[in-house]
């Protein structure tokens, strides 16, 4: 752990750009859907305000909570996005990473669905409760087709594990969306990314008109703080990551940055134009979604990239 | 305390009380956000949870049985939370005042901040006293 790591984790990819540059395009989302709805929708700053103003707010523990899981949880799923969005940050930066760093990752996003139902479930609330275990039913339905969206850059790049290598294999052979597995791949993979960051019409978890939030509801001040940065960092980290093993990174040299900023924008204005587009499904529509048509259209993409298409 | 402050000024997140109302102010509350007063633009959001509050909008009359009921809410929200009464009923009982199930002085179920008289309150009123709200707290 030399200075350069920290570096990396508290500034540059990790946890000061990611969340900045998290809060502001949360701010985009939330600009677009009001001029969806013809609203005129919130200042560029709100965001900010909204973070710093649940800060310096009361926490109230309940008695029927389990205090030390409560208050621990969206701590500990905070810092397993910042470990995320470090190596999703310094692969796509630098270049670098570690033999099975996107194995890595896979499990780290899972303990951050994993703390959101030990969160939830810690409340002693009803409604918190029911929105813990709609999460591990919305687990259940969108891991494999994520999963089944990661093996395919796996397969196409000759079986590396590593993010950098992934990254150079891409600028050998052209950018994986480029083929035809690459395309189904990057579909399902928009999808189950809406599905990870629970945005309708995936949002079975929080469903707010009906259980309040869900597992977020018996949180107040600094642990809602840290839930809602974790949510908007998720809109810097996944569009990131899909870039990363499907869209060749980002390139910085010349008009390089401006094709870089604009993939980036149209994975985020499509999430966006899904999320205001469609109702919310219910728990068993999702699942028949995911597994009986999204995870048979994944193994096709999986033999298509292996047959070298 | 006055950046913070200035950052709560800017991020008021209401929650909404029906306290026995008729549902006037109620609907006239929604109106804050549909488009054509779409009172997101300074911050204003509504939340489900009482947890998240910052402000509550108590419509109704606050009667003997469901004034209990909005002071066990009131507690259960996080400080620092205002408490503001729309419509004439909270402040003054309205039409109601003599009414055997009201009890003496309904305001004083909850330490009350601002009331928006009107019956029931324009959406322009409300945006005025959510001004007011906001000044007081910039000092």
């Amino acid at each position: 752990m030399t200075l350069t790591h920290v570096f990396y984790l508290l500034i540059f990819p990790g946890l000061l750009f990611t969340g900045v540059l998290g809060m502001l395009v949360g701010w985009v989302d939330r600009k677009v859907s009001a001029r969806f709805q013809f609203r005129v929708g919130p200042p560029l700053l709100q965001n900010f305000n909204d973070f710093f103003k649940l800060l310096g707010k009361e926490t109230i523990v309940t008695k029927e909570s389990v205090a030390a899981m409560f208050l621990s949880a969206p701590f500990i799923a905070f810092g397993m996005l910042v470990l995320v969005s470090a190596m999703v940050g310094v692969a796509l930066f630098y270049g670098a990473g570690f033999g099975g760093d996107i194995i890595v990752i896979m499990y780290l996003l899972m303990i951050y669905s994993v703390m959101v139902i030990l969160g939830g479930s810690s409340t002693g609330n009803v409604y918190s409760s029911v929105g813990a275990g709609r999460e591990i039913k919305l687990l259940l339905a969108d891991e494999l087709a994520f999963i089944l969206v990661i093996l395919v850059p796996i397969i196409k790049s000759g079986y590396e594990l590593e993010l950098g290598a992934i990254l150079s294999a891409q600028a050998e052979q052209g950018v994986f969306i480029g083929s035809a597995s690459g395309v189904i791949a990057f579909i399902i993979g928009i999808l189950s990314i809406q599905a990870k960051m629970t945005l309708p019409p995936f949002d079975i978890p929080e469903a707010e008109t009906e259980i309040v939030e869900g597992p977020f509801m018996e949180y107040s001040g600094p642990p809602l703080a840290f839930w809602k940065l974790s949510r908007l960092m998720m809109w810097v980290i996944f569009p990131f990551f899909l870039i990363l093993i499907l869209w060749g990174g980002f390139n910085f040299t010349g008009l390089g940055i401006l094709w870089s900023l604009l993939k980036y924008l149209l994975i985020v204005v499509v999430m966006i134009i899904i999320k205001n587009t469609n109702p919310r499904v219910r728990i068993d529509t999702s699942l028949n979604f995911f597994w009986k048509y999204l995870t048979p259209l994944g193994f096709v993409a999986i033999i298509l990239a292996i047959l070298g298409v | 305390m006055g950046w913070y402050n200035k950052r709560l000024a800017k991020s008021i997140w209401v929650f909404h009380i029906s306290a026995s109302p008729c549902n006037n102010c109620d609907i006239e509350i929604l109106d804050l956000l549909t488009p054509r007063y779409d009172i997101e633009r300074f911050g204003i959001k509504l939340v489900g949870s009482i947890r998240h509050a910052d402000a509550l909008l108590v419509t109704g009359i606050l009667n003997r049985k469901v004034g209990p009921r909005v002071k066990a809410i009131y507690e259960q929200a996080p400080r620092p939370c205002f408490a503001v009464g729309v419509g004439s009923c909270p402040a003054s009982g309205c039409c109601f005042k003599d009414s055997y199930n009201i009890p003496s002085s309904p305001k004083d179920t909850i330490p009350f901040d601002l009331f928006i008289p009107g019956c029931p309150p324009k959406p322009e009123n409300m945006i005025e006293g959510v001004v007011k709200l906001v000044e007081v707290l910039n000092g």
